[in-house]
């Protein structure tokens, strides 16, 4: 199965003004790996930050380029990728990293559109 | 300096089959990513180290380079890196985290009675 990936397309809901860490961040991983998927949520209005910062970040990325790797590897890949961003401006960031494969276990057929992973287990009753 | 930071972290990971850096103290974790990893963890039910990296500047300033990973918490088990809060969070959801501990801390057990033996 040897599908084009479709063009990442960055989710919008993560507010209506882009900054121009998420933006970096965004192109960055969209040029570095073959993605099925790519989420940049900024979440720093959840944290105790000024308004418009971007400190805190939350990827969801599912590319058949991760399949292979372990989750530490895949994790130490979008580090080295976005070192100077973690040394700089974000100050934490969440990864989700999937293979297509993983991404179709867990949420089903469903198209690619991104379930929140907020952690809080609601999903698994689905 | 940094050497001796390195040999401590060493000496730490390699004399504690569960171990994890984190930001506070399980009863008092200071960071929400270091909480969500101490449920997890606790949930596992075994003894576990931990090292509060807000209170040892210099292992927060060290381990990151020694371990190739930018963030904390990281969770260390029989000396390998498991991951940081998100990868934890995976394998408990997933079960898998409850028997890695549970081996390892089973393992470790077993050392220490044969030593005693």
């Amino acid at each position: 199965m040897s599908t084009t990936p479709e063009h990442p397309t960055p989710s919008s809901a993560s507010g209506p003004l882009k900054g121009p860490v998420q933006n970096i961040v965004e192109t960055k991983l969209a040029e570095h790996f073959d993605l099925q998927h790519l989420q940049v949520e900024n979440e720093s209005s959840n944290h105790n930050v000024p308004a418009g910062s971007e400190s805190h970040f939350k990827l969801v990325l599912v590319g058949e380029c991760f399949a292979s790797m372990s989750r530490v590897a895949r994790h130490q890949s979008v580090h080295e990728l976005l070192a100077a961003e973690l040394a700089g401006p974000i100050h934490a960031l969440a990864i989700h990293i999937f293979s297509p494969e993983q991404w179709r276990e867990r949420f089903g057929d469903a198209p690619l559109s991104p379930p929140c992973l907020g952690g809080d287990g609601s999903l698994e009753s689905a | 300096m940094t050497d001796a930071v390195v040999d401590n972290i060493k000496d730490q990971i390699e004399s504690n089959p569960i171990i994890l850096y984190m930001k506070g103290s399980p009863q008092a974790p200071q960071c929400g990513f270091s909480a969500q990893t101490i449920n997890c963890l606790v949930e596992c039910g075994e003894r576990f180290a931990y090292v509060d990296i807000l209170s040892n500047p210099d292992i927060r300033a060290t381990l990151p380079g020694y371990s190739n990973w930018p963030t904390f918490p990281q969770l260390f088990v029989e000396g390998e890196l498991v991951g940081g809060c998100d990868i934890i969070t995976e394998m408990f959801e997933a079960g898998e985290l409850k028997p890695l501990i549970k081996e390892a801390s089973a393992r470790a057990q077993a050392a220490e009675g044969d030593a005693e033996a």
